[in-house]
């Protein structure tokens, strides 16, 4: 089951968390710690939850019961205005991007800088361009519209719009889905950078094992609505775990099995 | 199957949207007081809501003007009271037409424009990426379409009046060969102040339930394209009825003895 973490005080802990959607259970009486500065990859078959997760952390949506507690405050059930606090230590990065087409992709990146931090445009507007740089867009991307880009290069710009205040926690829903595998690997270096040279704490989710054992300290995989493995990206490999076996391998055999028909 | 229990059902569904909307437009209202302000996005919806119809809202009041001229000449011609053309001009314009008009038509512009834009944004989580950028989207979306519906129709029926009495003192004087002077003195001679006002407060009302209907149905779309479809038809059927159910509870409330 789930490893205890050895840290008293973890930056996000997580108890017996449940959300159904009328009567589908998504989550059920999930637990999850992540340490401070730890980089954290949910792994888990599509559809088993992972995006309604980070949206209950973060505050889009309301889980049923259970705790999430942040720097040991339980942020479930607390009114709009406090929630709302919270937010703006948060960065996330959507998994369909969620650019705003209404503005251009400088603005977008610009856009906390501006609101949270209350950067002046021309300031906030070279930081931004920095940001578009570290993931591989030059100026000119910067006055295009959201809808002008490829799908890979949406997805750049919703990622340097994530760590543009550079937050404290960064949740990231699939960065690297979409992108051709140099660029994934650049945006991985670059989710690297973040969280263990900046600091900030990580959430990811990702299909794409290579970046998973890439950018994870510590990996937890999401079967059923709970954590059914978590542990060091190192032991991986040797999780004694089944269902991690066959998910990492890619295997159609096993114990997970798919709602499809086969034959 | 009950008969009694399917109306009653019914009531009670439209009791219960008609609640979540009020709760939303208090809730929208109460954000338009509260810092911090958008005023370049008020603007922007200034143009788009406001600026961008005029042509529209000038051509239905002005044709409107023109064929009340011509419909009152041929109708009062039948008890030899020809006279009151102008009158009927005036007072049909600036109490009813002008503000009904100017209203379903904006329905039809802008309370679509606005439920498939903020729709859209819903159902691509960009509200919700407005919200972990530390931006409330009441104030950022909703607030400035609200007062720039609200403050932009009143001035569009105010223009729509002008051009409405201008069709009908066209065909008046052209097509029925009124005298123009006569014609200009009987327009302002029974027009009172009253008859202007309660159109420009039909306005604002119309406006504000334009916006509100585009943004909540918009807000609430779910389930991608065919759900913004379905939020952009609803914007404006709500908003059209709901402005004849107000148009006549505001002349009750002006006119009414
Ligand atoms: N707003 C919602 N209303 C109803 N059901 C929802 C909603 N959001 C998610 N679900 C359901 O919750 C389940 C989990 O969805 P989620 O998006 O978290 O999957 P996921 O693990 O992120 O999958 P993927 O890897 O494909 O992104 C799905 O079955 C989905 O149908
Ligand atoms: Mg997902």
């Amino acid at each position: 089951m789930n490893d205890t973490p050895t840290s008293a005080h973890p930056k996000i802990r997580i108890r017996d968390l449940r959300k159904s959607f009328g009567s589908k259970v998504v989550l059920d009486g999930l637990d999850l710690d992540i340490a401070d500065g730890e980089s954290v990859v949910v792994i888990g078959g599509s559809g088993t939850g992972k995006s309604v997760l980070l949206k209950c952390i973060i505050g889009l949506m309301e889980p049923d019961s259970g705790t999430i507690e942040i720097d040991g405050e339980n942020v479930v059930g607390l009114p709009r205005s406090q929630r709302e606090d919270f937010m703006r230590r948060f960065g996330m990065l959507f998994q369909g991007g969620a650019l705003f087409d209404s503005l251009p992709v400088w603005e977008n990146v610009a856009f906390g800088l501006m609101a949270a931090k209350h950067m002046d445009r021309s300031d906030a507007r070279k930081v931004a361009i920095d940001k578009l740089a570290q993931v591989g867009l030059n100026e000119e991307v910067s006055t295009l519209s959201p809808s002008e880009l490829s799908g890979g290069m949406q997805k750049r710009v919703s990622l340097a719009r994530a760590i543009a205040t550079d937050p404290e926690i960064i949740f990231f829903d699939e960065p690297t889905t979409g992108l051709d595998p140099i660029m994934a690997d650049v945006i991985n270096d670059l989710i690297v950078k973040c969280t263990r040279e900046l600091g900030a704490t990580g959430l990811s989710i990702t299909h794409d094992m290579a970046s998973a054992r890439k950018i994870a300290d510590r990996i937890a995989m999401l079967y059923q609505g709970r954590i059914i493995w978590a542990g060091p990206v190192a032991d991986i490999d040797n999780s004694g775990n089944e269902y991690v076996d066959q998910f990492i391998h890619g295997r159609a055999e096993g114990p997970i099995q798919m709602a499809v028909r086969r034959g | 199957m009950n008969p009694l229990a399917t109306i009653g059902r019914g009531f009670l569904a439209i009791l219960a949207t008609a609640g979540r909307i009020s709760m939303f437009a208090a809730t929208a209202v109460s954000h338009c007081v509260r810092p911090p302000f958008y005023p370049r996005l008020v603007l922007r919806q200034f143009l788009e809501i406001g600026y961008y119809s005029l042509p529209v809202v000038g051509l239905t009041t002005l044709f409107s003007g023109m064929v009340l001229a011509l419909q009152s000449y041929t109708g009062f011609a039948r008890f030899s009271a020809e006279s009151a053309v102008a009158t009927v001009v005036v007072l049909s314009m600036t109490r009813e037409l002008s503000p009904v008009l100017a209203g379903l038509m904006v329905a039809g512009r802008v309370g679509a424009a606005i439920a498939a834009e903020i729709g859209t944004m819903r159902v691509t989580e960009q509200i919700d990426a407005l919200t972990t950028l530390s931006t409330n989207p009441f104030k950022y979306l909703i607030v400035p379409r609200l007062i720039a519906a609200t403050v932009s129709l009143p001035i569009l029926v105010l223009i729509g009046d002008i051009i409405g009495v201008f069709g009908g003192y066209v065909v008046g004087v052209y097509k029925l060969e009124f005298n123009a002077a006569t014609y200009i003195q009987s327009t302002v001679q029974y027009l009172e102040r009253v008859d202007v006002i309660s159109g420009l407060v039909k306005a604002a009302v119309f406006g504000f339930l334009v916006a509100l209907m585009g943004c909540y149905h918009g807000f609430k779309s779910r389930g991608g394209a065919q759900g913004v479809g379905a939020a952009t038809t609803n914007a404006v059927v709500t908003a059209s009825i709901m402005i004849l159910v107000a148009n006549y509870v505001i002349t009750e409330l002006f006119f009414a003895e």
